[in-house]
């Protein structure tokens, strides 16, 4: 056990990596990259464990990249798990900040730069709307009612009507529990 | 001491900035222009469109980014450590109280609505990153006339290729292709 806990902290190191290198435009680009490598292709974690690590990632302070990377390190090796995944998490922007600063207008005006990077954004696009899709459709097909009813709730808030993330939250933890203990009492 | 200074600034700005790296900027904004003169108001327009542009989480990129300016590689590591050290210890605590209750009745009542919740926030995030990418513009600013037509033609084709064809259904291979192939057609027919 302890030999398999250090086997995995490379592992853990480079796909964190990768999942940083690859956050662009914003954190929530880590949804499908995570849903592709750690669920369905490692089997690191579950799609569930998925969803509750994006949960409080969100609910945490700093950037969502980065704490759910942290969540995944723990479970898969504790505290040097951890460390691993924060390395991986900081590091590509260290790298590519460290090479950009030292021509950084050069850079941003780039005109290859700059398609180069409105192309990865249509692909990031497309990406997103898939892993929702996924997601959505996977409520729709076990007739999830409630869930689905959150999920527009959650969404036509935030989407439309601006709602601060954090209070949409903690909504959802409130009628979470509220929903929960009314099952089991239904159940019994 | 500066370097400390710098740790110190960033583990604040850590502690602050709920909702993920858009919400930290104004933060380190406030921070490194007015509560610190290190940087000219100009001088963090740079450090927002490098963060926005780079890959990597946007609240890391502009602590690297301002420490860098500041002190060098040094530097870079201080503000980036400061901004995630306060995550790290939350999500540390968190982590074990998940583990620890995770089957528990309120642990389980609480997942079940913050689940559902959280892909209502993907979607909406996605919705955010789909209306930029072809119409350079939020939801309510979206102006028809302004649709990118090569966005629109890569982001179809890319997410026909990754249904349908199985190497290419890896987010990473699919948003390195977009690149390659919609900045060649950025390049050929202008508008970048």
């Amino acid at each position: 056990m302890m030999k398999n806990k250090y086997k995995i902290l490379f592992p853990l190191f480079l796909e964190t990596f990768k999942l940083s290198a690859f956050t662009i435009g914003g954190g929530y680009v880590i949804v499908p990259l995570m849903k592709k490598k750690f669920v369905e292709k490692l089997n690191w974690i579950s799609e569930e464990e998925m969803l509750d690590f994006v949960s409080m990632a969100q609910s945490c302070p700093g950037a969502m990249a980065v704490n759910a990377s942290l969540f995944v390190g723990y479970k898969m090796a504790g505290f040097l798990g951890q460390i691993a995944a924060l390395l991986g998490t900081i590091l590509p922007p260290l790298l590519i900040l460290g090479v950009i600063s030292l021509a950084y207008t050069a850079f941003a005006e780039n005109p290859v730069v700059k398609a180069v990077l409105l192309g990865m954004s249509a692909g990031v696009a497309a990406v997103m709307l898939d892993v929702v899709v996924t997601m959505v459709g996977k409520f729709v097909k076990n007739k999830d009612v409630i869930s689905l009813i959150l999920a527009a709730c959650a969404f036509t808030a935030v989407a439309f009507f601006d709602v601060n993330i954090i209070f949409v939250l903690a909504v959802a933890c409130i009628l979470g529990l509220i929903i929960s203990s009314r099952k089991k009492r239904c159940g019994k | 001491m500066m370097l400390l200074n710098l740790f110190w600034t960033f583990f604040q700005v850590g502690i602050l900035s709920f909702g993920g790296g858009y919400a930290a900027l104004p933060i380190i904004c406030e921070k490194v222009t007015s509560e610190n003169t290190w940087l000219t108001v100009a001088q963090f327009t740079d450090v927002v469109t490098i963060s926005q542009m780079t890959p990597g989480p946007i609240g890391i990129n502009a602590a690297t980014f301002v420490g860098m300016r500041l002190y060098g590689v040094l530097g870079a590591i201080c503000a980036t450590l400061g901004f995630v050290a306060p995550a790290c210890i939350i999500v540390t605590i968190l982590a074990i109280i998940y583990k620890k209750y995770r089957k528990s009745d309120v642990m389980g009542g609480v997942l079940t609505g913050l689940r559902p919740a959280s892909v209502g926030l993907i979607a909406s995030a996605a919705l955010s990153i789909i209306t930029t990418a072809f119409f350079g513009a939020e939801l309510f600013e979206i102006n028809i006339k302004n649709t990118d037509i090569i966005a629109v033609c890569v982001s179809i084709a890319a997410y026909i290729l990754m249904k349908k064809v199985k190497k290419l259904s890896s987010p990473i291979s699919i948003i390195i292709l977009s690149g390659v192939v919609g900045g060649g057609l950025y390049l050929i027919f202008g508008g970048a």
